[in-house]
């Protein structure tokens, strides 16, 4: 593992991507916009999570490749993958299903052949459920530099949100990483890990069969004497829902850390912006992280600034919107969407077909598929702090929902105000709601 | 209140007031010109109790032998003065207190009359557990100039001392109002008195009130200045009073509340059981509900929220405020009354 493999220099190398989409079991914190539609399809910005990876990728020369992997049924991706395939005609797009669970590191080792055909050099490998300018071109400029055997996407968070993901501690200069912990319970590191990484076909495919085969010699609790990783390693058995414990290898938890000892595996560290797709509320988080992309790169997709649309906004265009009415920023708007006179909308998502009536009132809130709320409704939900991960807020004391999102085909009455709360699809609003889960 | 006054024969007013006089004075100078009536202040130097300020004034209200009134300006009533006035004088005792019936006597301080006798007071009783009446005075008196007698110069309280004092010599009596009466020395109780004035208008065909046939007129008691203007789509009541100057943005609702003079609620608000202070403005999108009430000069911005708040006067207000987080001066009473017509009158 440690031997550097010679390999051609850049302008030949050849490089596939794999976005990792998981399966329906893992789309509960998504709910309840996952009961109707599977997270990677959701619409933030106008397109769905996934097209958003599928961008960054295109933007890369060298690859004509994608995997898209997870555990969802076949028929899930079709309608995607076929209006990819013709929006990206260089790429080669295929779905390959897990029939169980094998674990992020698992899924790529029982797909190497795949992978494997043409003989890349090396790989992304993008989870779906972030939301981030993917710099693959960045990435890839590093491994070339360093000539790495796997590089992964950082960037950094406060102190106190760090040790709710995988951190790394890299060197300052030469940008190696030294060490990775996935959640650590003490402070280690402000770095974290993206889910962004691209590996050396050489390099990670025996690093993953050293894991399977230390597990396979050597129940998981072995390998792991402290006491403190003992807790963290049986949580990690816990959640996995289908299939045998012992086939489950995550990139996390069984490979970065050995990856780090290799001393060819670096960080490319992002300025840009990174969030994890995890809730429901998060897709507005994303959906505003994607449309000011959008806006600085001069995307034509956006509406035109003017006074009652303030940028950056998404609007289908078989939507209809009142003059009246007042978008953004930070707004889309799905197809057939009907808006009214007077309505003003602010950092939200209405997806399609629903009916905002007149002088209606939604901020930081998704609407979901198929509803309608009445006139001069108030459909509310409350900001989270700048720079923050996390999709809830304490009011009152306790912790409460900063989203407010209706499932499909919920209706909300005239004049009805509805903040932060969680509504179940089918459901009429007829008084005033607050903080609750409507179930 | 000046109106009333003047129409039953009432000459001179005077406003006992210990707060902002001069905003009240421009206010008042137009009523003197429309009514032929004199108006003078009476500025407390300190508070005097409900009876001090009518033995600072009186020089005034002992001028002739005449009887003068004496208005609570909280209170909103049908103002019968004539009626009360003629009352007073077939009596010919000391002092007529207005009185109303209440469904629950033991909140407040009962009359309780003579044995056998239909007007001539015995005693109050304040807060009774046994039910010895159901009329409470309403805080609207006729009275001789010789209770001035019966009053120090320093803070006295008139229902307190000085009427216990005229009933133990029998010359106190009460008066049923017909009608209605409601304290509005709290928000929520002035809201409560807009309404029933609202629908005290309603019921007698008033002229006053807008007419249904005006298309954002919504469930009626509707009251609308003449000089306040009214935008596009709205839809506006029922009970909600607004003031003169008032300017109503496009796509507004409006229900059981009063907007005070040269207000502003623009564009697309939602505005219910609030009092919007002079000169305040409400942002376009707010929407403010549950006993809200801005002080004069207030500023809610664009899209807030705000649930049962009280806003100080001059302030402004950027985020949501859910319950009461910036409370009022503890008695709110003279802010809200100018909503009605006019301030503190004794005469």
């Amino acid at each position: 593992m440690l031997n550097v493999p010679s390999r051609q220099k850049s302008s030949h190398m050849s490089t596939k991507a794999v976005i990792l989409v998981g399966g329906p079991s893992r789309g509960t914190r998504f709910r309840p916009l996952s009961m109707d539609v599977p997270k990677p399809l959701f619409d933030v910005a106008g397109h769905p999570i996934i097209w958003h990876c599928l961008t960054a990728i295109a933007k890369v020369p060298s690859i004509k490749e994608v995997f898209v992997v997870g555990y969802y049924d076949e028929s899930v991706f079709r309608d995607f993958i076929k209006d990819s395939t013709r929006e990206f005609p260089n790429l080669s797009i295929k779905y390959l299903r897990e029939y169980q669970a094998l674990g992020t590191a698992g899924g790529l080792y029982h797909f190497r052949d795949a992978i494997l055909k043409g003989k890349p050099d090396n790989f992304f490998v993008l989870n779906a459920d972030v939301c981030c300018s993917f710099p693959l071109n960045d990435m890839l400029k590093l491994y070339e530099d360093k000539n790495a055997e796997a590089v992964i996407l950082g960037t950094r968070v406060s102190n106190d949100a760090a040790s709710n993901f995988g951190c790394i501690v890299s060197d300052t200069h030469t940008r190696q990483v030294l060490h990775y912990v996935e959640k650590p319970e003490s402070h280690i590191s402000n770095l974290i890990n993206c889910g962004v990484y691209l590996f050396s076909t050489d390099c990670i495919f025996p690093s993953i069969r050293n894991a399977i085969k230390r597990r396979t010699d050597r129940p998981r609790l072995f390998s792991y004497p402290s006491s403190d990783n003992l807790e963290s390693s049986f949580y990690a058995q816990e959640d996995d829902d289908e299939g045998k414990a012992n086939e489950v290898i995550r990139l996390e938890q069984d490979i970065l850390s050995d990856l780090a000892d290799s001393k060819q595996f670096f960080v490319h560290e992002t300025k840009d912006f990174w969030r994890q797709i995890k809730t429901a509320g998060s897709a507005v988080s994303a959906n505003a992280l994607y449309l000011q992309k959008a806006m600085q790169s001069g995307s034509k997709e956006l509406a035109p600034t003017s006074a009652n649309i303030v940028s950056p906004v998404f609007i289908h265009p078989t939507a209809t919107i009142d003059p009246t009415a007042k978008l953004g920023p930070n707004v889309s708007i799905g197809p057939r969407v009907v808006i009214g006179a007077g309505v003003r909308i602010k950092e939200s998502i209405v997806l399609e077909d629903t009916e905002i009536r007149h002088d209606a009132c939604i901020l930081y809130s998704i609407i979901g598929w198929n509803s309608r709320v009445g006139a001069w409704a108030r459909v509310e939900g409350t900001p989270t702090p700048a720079g923050s991960h996390s999709t809830s807020i304490i009011k009152n004391g306790v912790k409460v929902q900063s989203i407010t999102i209706l499932g499909k085909e919920c209706g909300v009455g005239d004049e009805v105000r509805v903040q932060n709360c969680i509504c179940l699809p089918f459901k009429e609003l007829k008084r005033d709601v607050a903080n609750e889960v409507i179930m | 209140m000046a109106k009333s006054l003047a129409a039953a024969g009432v000459t001179d007013i005077v406003l006992a007031v210990n707060y902002r006089p001069d905003i009240m004075v421009a206010a008042l100078k137009k009523y003197e010109e429309q009514y032929n009536v004199r108006i003078e202040f009476s500025v407390e130097a300190e508070p005097l109790g409900t009876a001090g300020p009518l033995k600072l004034a009186e020089k005034i209200l002992a001028k002739d032998n005449t009887p003068f009134f004496v208005l609570n300006s909280d209170v909103i009533c049908d103002y019968p003065f004539k009626q009360l006035a003629a009352f007073h004088k077939q009596h010919g005792d000391e002092g007529t207190i207005v009185v109303t019936k209440v469904e629950e006597p033991s909140k407040y301080g009962v009359v309780v009359h003579k044995p056998g006798q239909t007007s001539r007071i015995d005693r109050f009783v304040e807060k009774p557990v046994e039910f010895v009446g159901n009329r409470i005075n309403a805080g609207l008196y006729i009275l001789n100039p010789s209770v001035l007698d019966r009053i120090e110069l320093r803070p006295t309280s008139i229902e307190q001392e000085t009427f216990p004092a005229i009933c133990a010599d029998g010359q106190l009596h009460s008066f049923d109002l017909e009608g209605f009466w409601m304290d509005v020395g709290q928000p929520k109780d002035f809201l409560a008195g807009t309404c029933l004035y609202l629908s005290s208008l309603a019921k007698r065909n008033s002229k006053l009130l807008t007419p249904h046939s005006e298309s954002y007129v919504h469930g009626g008691n509707v009251l609308i200045d003449p000089t306040a203007k009214i935008g596009k789509n709205c839809r506006i009541g029922p009970n909600v009073t607004i003031g003169p100057n008032v300017i109503v943005g496009d796509g507004v609702r409006l229900q059981r509340s009063v907007l005070l003079s040269g207000s502003k609620v623009k564009d697309h608000a939602w505005v219910k059981s609030t009092i919007v202070g002079w000169n305040s403005t409400v942002g376009r999108w707010a929407r403010l509900e549950n006993v809200t009430v801005l002080g004069d000069d207030v500023t809610i911005a664009d899209e807030v929220y705000v649930n049962g708040g009280a806003v100080l006067p001059h302030k402004t207000i950027k985020a949501n405020v859910d319950g009461k987080l910036i409370p009022l001066s503890p008695r709110p009473a003279p802010v809200l009354t100018a909503a009605v017509e006019v301030p503190a009158i004794i005469m």
